[in-house]
């Protein structure tokens, strides 16, 4: 049933997937399997998305079937699930000014299935936040995004903020967005651009490996 | 040699900008381009400024206007009216003084705005649903008309089930109205006196009419992006009759630019690059109704002006699909040289000098980048120069280089 489950989930057919998954609760079987399932077909979702199979349509319905199905999952749990030793830790936000989040939402997404731990800020995010949440999380990597072009001066203050307190050198800092390109992150002092999510996670594997 | 008139100008710029747009040889490379909150920077306004003081922002256009001198011009057009957005308490934007700070472009918050299983009556009756449905919840201040039965049941007696109008909440949404009317009069108000300016300085209006995509009318205005991308999966058939409809009013939109001195038809992608959507779907579910749209304004004689937003790399072949000299392609990101090869002669191309270049740049590097282009093209017509993104900020001479180097080296022999 889990191999059946995995499939239906990385097949995007989603009442299989739910009935496949309340069947196995009902038959008592262990709730962290089930995550684990899916965490797998998750897996296999972001290699379909690499390899332009997949697109957002597919992430998105991914990305609420993980939710669905956690929802009925939890309760049934015992104890915490284990964490999943994670690759690295990644900081991500839209800069100020900016409420775009589509783009940010698909890089932490394919970002958590890809073994990393995402903080996200959200959108509208000021430099002093990005500042105190580095000091607070300790990240290894900094994602910023803007689809904006006050994005470009936003970034800069991002990373200008983000020296001034010290921590530039603590910090991979990568950045993405429709408008953005190599050009913008050498004027804003990031570390590199991602064209796209796929291009985020090979960045933060290359900076963490 | 004499000045020219105000009107030899006009007629000049109008005829190089048409004779661009056909792909035939005009004068010279035009230069312009939807600058939309750059002209207030310009001026030294900010734009809170503009939004909120129209005459302001008229006089900032003027400034800009009088010192780029662009072939033709849209006016403070892009400095929405934020007293209006108040009254009618539009609840799906935010602007400066109202969710975002002084001087930042104003933004729409995307979200459900119809459910899932409204689709049917979208179909069915999309005035009804805009009217009942959509528009309460989309402006606090039109709540009553949620109250009124649709208008489609006003045939013999049905007219007579109009009660609620003396209910509090439509009483309140007429006193709003009206309000709201008023202010946005005094908007358009500015709107046509400053075409009116651009006349007697001897420049066309940029645009005749405005319009959205079949699939964005559907993604941006009603289901979200989230929900319409998901639709494509989850309820095709749905999503395909919604289209249909979204088709016809994409045409009605945009035909009010029919029989303009210059019939431009200004219309923004939003949802089609590969960032969104793969090919495949692509090509069921946006290309197809997009192209019916296009082609019914263009049989109008309207000229369509397409701004692909970020990069179309992957659809260029797609997208070719067009009659040659009938409409304009405007590239954001898109690599110039790629978008020539297919689409080069055959439809016009406009931009796409990086915005980034224009803020942190040197004049030398948008010459370079003007040049670059320009030469490509190998003196062959069909190019209008602009920046790649509507453009919010940037740097004076940065600019003032892609305009003069423009009409230097971009006239053709």
């Amino acid at each position: 049933m889990k191999e059946k489950l995995v499939t239906a989930i990385a097949d995007m057919n989603e009442d299989e997937a739910f009935g496949l998954v309340q069947a196995m609760l009902d038959g008592g079987e262990d709730p962290q399997l089930i995550l684990n399932a899916a965490s797998e077909a998750m897996s296999i979702v972001g290699q379909r998305f690499d390899e332009k199979e997949y697109y957002l349509p597919e992430l998105i319905i991914a990305g609420e079937m993980m939710q669905t199905i956690g929802d009925l999952v939890k309760p049934k749990l015992r104890s915490e699930a284990a964490k999943s030793l994670k690759q690295g830790k990644v900081l991500i936000g839209t800069v100020a000014g900016d409420i775009h989040d589509i783009g940010k939402d698909v890089v932490s997404f394919m970002l958590d299935v890809n073994g990393f731990e995402v903080h996200d800020l959200g959108v509208d995010v000021p430099p002093e936040t990005f500042v105190t949440k580095i000091q607070e999380v300790s990240p290894d990597i900094v994602g910023m995004s803007g689809f904006l072009t006050l994005g470009f001066d936003q970034m800069k203050r991002t990373v200008d903020a983000i020296r001034e307190a010290g921590l530039r050198d603590q910090v991979k800092i990568m950045i993405g967005g429709a408008i953005m390109d190599e050009q913008a992150a050498e004027y804003a002092g990031a570390d590199a651009y991602g064209r796209d999510a796929a291009a985020a996670v090979k960045l933060a594997k290359g900076w963490t490996a | 040699m004499t000045e020219k008139s105000p009107e030899e100008l006009y007629n000049e710029r109008q005829a190089r900008v048409l004779a661009a747009a056909r792909c035939q040889q005009p004068d010279r490379i035009p230069v312009f381009g939807p600058f939309q909150k750059y002209p207030y920077q310009f001026g030294g306004i900010t734009f809170k400024q503009a939004m909120n003081d129209y005459a302001l922002a008229r006089e900032a256009c003027h400034k800009f206007l009088d010192y780029f001198q662009p072939d033709v011009d849209f006016g403070p057009i892009f400095a929405y009216p934020a007293k209006a957005m108040e009254t009618i308490g539009w609840k799906a934007f935010k602007w400066p003084g109202h969710g975002l700070s002084d001087d930042v472009m104003y933004q729409y918050i995307d979200g459900e705005y119809m459910t899932a299983d409204e689709y049917d009556e979208f179909v069915y009756d999309p005035s009804g649903f805009m009217f009942g449905k959509w528009a309460p919840r989309q402006f606090t201040a039109l709540q009553g008309f949620a109250q009124l039965p649709p208008w489609r049941r006003f045939m013999w007696t049905g007219w007579m089930n109009i009660g609620a109008i003396a209910g509090p909440e439509m009483q309140e949404t007429f006193s709003q109205l009206t309000k709201f009317a008023g202010e946005i009069n005094e908007w358009w108000g500015h709107q046509v006196q400053y075409w009116g300016e651009l006349k007697e300085k001897g420049y066309p209006l940029a645009f005749a009419a405005w319009d959205w995509p079949p699939f964005d009318i559907i993604g941006d205005t009603l289901r979200g992006t989230r929900n319409v991308l998901a639709d494509m999966r989850r309820r095709p058939s749905k999503l395909h009759d919604a289209l249909e409809v979204a088709t016809k009013i994409f045409i009605e939109y945009g035909s009010g630019a029919e029989g303009a001195p210059l019939p431009f038809t200004w219309t923004w992608v939003h949802k089609s690059t590969r960032e969104f959507m793969s090919d495949a779907q692509f090509k069921e579910f946006y290309w197809p109704y997009l192209r019916k749209g296009l082609m019914a304004l263009i049989d109008k004689g309207i000229i369509p002006v397409i701004y692909w937003e970020a990069d179309f790399e992957s659809r260029l072949e797609h997208i070719a699909d067009i009659p040659a000299g009938k409409i304009i392609y405007h590239l954001s990101n898109t690599n110039f040289e790629r978008a020539w090869d297919v689409l080069g002669g055959q439809v016009c191309l406009m931009g796409n000098v990086p915005n980034v270049m224009l803020l942190g740049g040197t004049p030398d590097d948008v010459k370079a980048y003007c040049k670059r282009i320009i030469d490509y093209t190998k003196g062959k017509p069909g190019l209008i120069m602009d920046a790649a993104v509507m453009l919010d900020e940037a740097k004076p001479e940065n600019l003032k280089a892609m305009f003069d180097f423009t009409r230097e080296y971009g006239v053709y022999r």
